[in-house]
């Protein structure tokens, strides 16, 4: 038999019908995430139909966009930003009740950003074929799934069917050597990588990270690795689970148990590119090159390390971007003023990066006339953070500690920059106006962030990385 | 869906690179429970001033760009978000095809799903598009060209099904469903490995012979 990459497996796994010339193959999926912005019409679909879910238990549904994260008042009432917000929430609420699919909503210490809780309830597995309607989906694949994001038309396709027709993607190597520096993480690398391959670098391919330094990452460092990999282009990036996957999987609520357990560890041990499997592209990158990253415009692709210069523009829509940026050619981006600085979204709101944030804050301040808001991904993490009194380092640091969601990464309940505003963001896109209208954003690692609200200044983390006195 | 064979119309060009769902329909439009309506919003933070007039400086409020449903656009167009708002939004305000070098994955097939002809076309013959707007185009579904108004004439490709769905208008949901008994033969195989890989949920007993239709 010839040998195959980790995403072949995953693929040949779940083929009810093969690709011909003529038809895209039907893909059976493992796993379907839900949440309230991109399902409603999927649901009416179905409704007109006279259709039921095909694998209701396959199908886990959270609240987590278009929800308020300050807290309820009194009566219970919460604060949405419209009432169509509202109506959308209440709209998913109806639609599980109605198609018997399990929701974790306000009412479940399980909610959370749908890319946070699926890990953190063992749903997502080695092996599996995960979608959901939303490009992060992409976040699965740190633990060997092949997960990307689907359009609400196809939402519909696999909650009436659980299958979706697709073409084999190409895929794309990126071999990551050597280690990272000290102080160097994550949300680093992966901006250096699609400020390497560029915003459009994986279109068309799925990417499987491998090498030392990916294999040396812990599982939230892999999600964050996987979760950008939509931004440059890639529908899904791929890990391969070792003992590190195991290790934090065991004992999750929906992570098999006993026997079970052993054979499906057994199954992900054979979940790997083999020897001299061939990949359509190949790419090296050297971690020891890599310094704390940001973006300098308006698309990830636009990342450099914060004490490099920012380089020109080189035709007119990068002039745009670094203009609406007010970023200056020649000019690092360290030392540019900040006005807001967030820390949440799928790609940093898990426990190890609220800790990375708190370690720099912990005895100090956040920068007189800077806004930080700090939003935990799911209300496990807040709930863990709490215990550790990380909440408290926030909150004495003057910044906000809010209720699990998305929040300021698409900014559609509320949570939004105001026009002009410059935001150093652990979140994911730094699109024009993502943070809203006229909102400047800046991506960075969650220690860079809150390095930057005690600056008043995008500053380098490693400066603050000895502990101040509390 | 109805049939698409041609689409007949002057181009418009959004010369951006990396144009993005955000920016097509931004996020904080997304709290519709509906497809339809969406047109008034596309482009919304480009297209309009603060005052909630036309910008002059958007493209597409030109009076040469006014009803031309054929925009061609820089590289990259429709990357980001998953949202299929996006192609509701354009489909909404008028635009029938998107002619590009590079169209993002996930908003290609969107696109295609309701109707969207999203095409991808060699870097020199989208550059010269990109340079030349406002001109008479025809596209050719069936035959899959673009006829210029010289009578030359650019070739392109969709892929295999997605030209079939628009040429018959099939359903692509029922189309699966034609493959009911396939899933069910697959699942029910499988669900013996998933027991041992997986382990088996609850209700999984009950739902694995639910079948398409209740």
């Amino acid at each position: 038999m010839s040998a195959k990459t980790l995403f072949e497996k995953v693929w040949d796994a779940h083929v009810v019908a093969p690709e011909t010339a003529d038809t895209p193959a039907i893909l059976y999926i493992d796993l379907h995430l839900v949440h309230e912005v991109t399902s409603p019409q999927a649901f009416s679909e179905l409704r007109e139909r006279g259709l039921r879910l095909r694998r209701p238990d396959r199908t886990l549904a959270t609240l987590d966009h278009s929800t308020p994260t300050l807290p309820a008042d009194a009566s219970g009432e919460r604060p949405y930003a419209t009432a169509e917000a509202k109506a959308q929430v209440t709209q998913l609420e109806t639609n599980c009740r109605e198609f018997g699919v399990e929701l974790h909503g306000w009412d479940s210490a399980d909610r959370g950003i749908v890319h946070v809780i699926g890990p953190e309830l063992g749903a997502t597995q080695p092996g599996m074929t995960i979608v959901c309607g939303d490009s992060h989906t992409s976040t699965h694949g740190a633990f060997g799934a092949l997960a990307f994001g689907i359009g609400t038309t196809e939402v519909g396709h696999v909650l009436a069917t659980q299958c979706l027709l697709q073409r084999k993607a190409k895929t794309l190597a990126i071999h990551v050597d050597g280690a990272l520096p000290a102080g160097v993480g994550a949300k680093d690398l992966v901006l250096h990588i699609i400020g390497e391959i560029g915003v459009d670098g994986g279109t068309g391919h799925v990417i499987e990270y491998r090498g030392a330094a990916i294999e040396a990452l812990s599982m939230e460092e892999r999600m964050t690795v996987c979760n950008m990999s939509i931004e440059a282009g890639a529908r899904a990036g791929l890990i391969a689970p070792d003992e590190t996957t195991f290790a934090w999987l065991k004992g999750r609520p929906r992570a098999p148990q006993g026997a079970a357990w052993d054979a499906a560890v057994a199954y992900w041990r054979t979940l790997c590119s083999d020897e001299g499997a061939v990949y359509d592209r190949e790419v090296r990158i050297d971690a020891a090159k890599v310094r704390p990253t940001v973006t300098y415009g308006t698309h990830p692709g636009m990342a450099i390390a914060m004490d490099k210069p920012v380089p020109a523009a080189r035709n007119a829509v990068e002039k745009r971007a670094l203009d609406y940026m007010k970023s200056e050619p020649g000019k690092p981006m360290q030392g540019t003023p900040v006005d807001v600085v967030f820390v949440g979204s799928c790609t940093n709101s898990r426990l190890s990066d609220l800790r990375e944030a708190a370690r720099v804050l912990r005895g100090r301040r956040v920068a007189e006339g800077v806004r930080m808001l700090v939003v935990p991904g799911s209300e496990a993490v807040r709930r863990d953070a709490e215990r550790e009194g990380l909440h408290q380092v926030f909150t004495a640091a003057g910044a906000e500690w809010r209720v699990p969601g998305c929040s300021m990464c698409i900014a559609m309940n509320g949570d939004l920059a105001q026009p002009g505003q410059l935001v150093v963001s652990t979140s994911n896109r730094n699109f024009e106006g993502r943070q809203g209208k006229g909102a400047r954003t800046v991506l960075a690692s969650p220690a860079t962030a809150a390095a930057s609200a005690v600056a008043g200044r995008i500053a380098d983390p490693r400066e603050y990385m000895t502990e101040a006195a509390a | 869906m109805k049939p698409i064979t041609r689409i007949h119309s002057r181009t418009a060009v959004l010369a951006d690179e990396n144009i993005d769902t955000d920016r097509i329909i931004p996020a904080r439009f997304l709290t519709t429970t509906e497809r339809a309506g969406l047109g008034k919003l596309c482009f919304n933070d480009w297209r309009y001033q603060a005052d909630g007039s036309d910008n002059p400086a958007f493209p597409l409020n030109q009076p040469q760009a006014r009803g031309c449903a054929i925009l061609v656009a820089g590289r990259n167009f429709g990357c980001g978000s998953s949202r299929e708002h996006a192609p509701w939004a354009l489909l909404d305000y008028g635009i029938q095809a998107v002619l590009c070098s590079e169209i993002a994955d996930i908003f290609r097939n969107n696109a295609l799903k309701n109707g969207l002809l999203a095409i991808v076309l060699d870097e020199a013959e989208h550059r010269w598009l990109l340079e030349h707007p406002g001109i008479e185009l025809t596209i050719d579904v069936r035959e899959q060209y673009i006829a210029l108004p010289d009578g030359g004439r650019i070739r392109f490709q969709l892929e295999p099904f997605a030209r079939h769905c628009l040429l018959n208008g099939v359903d692509q949901l029922g189309y699966l469903q034609q493959h009911g008994d396939l899933i069910d033969a697959f699942i029910r195989e499988r669900e013996d490995r998933e027991a041992a890989i997986h382990g088996r949920t609850p209700q999984q007993d009950q739902s694995r012979l639910a079948g398409v239709t209740p």
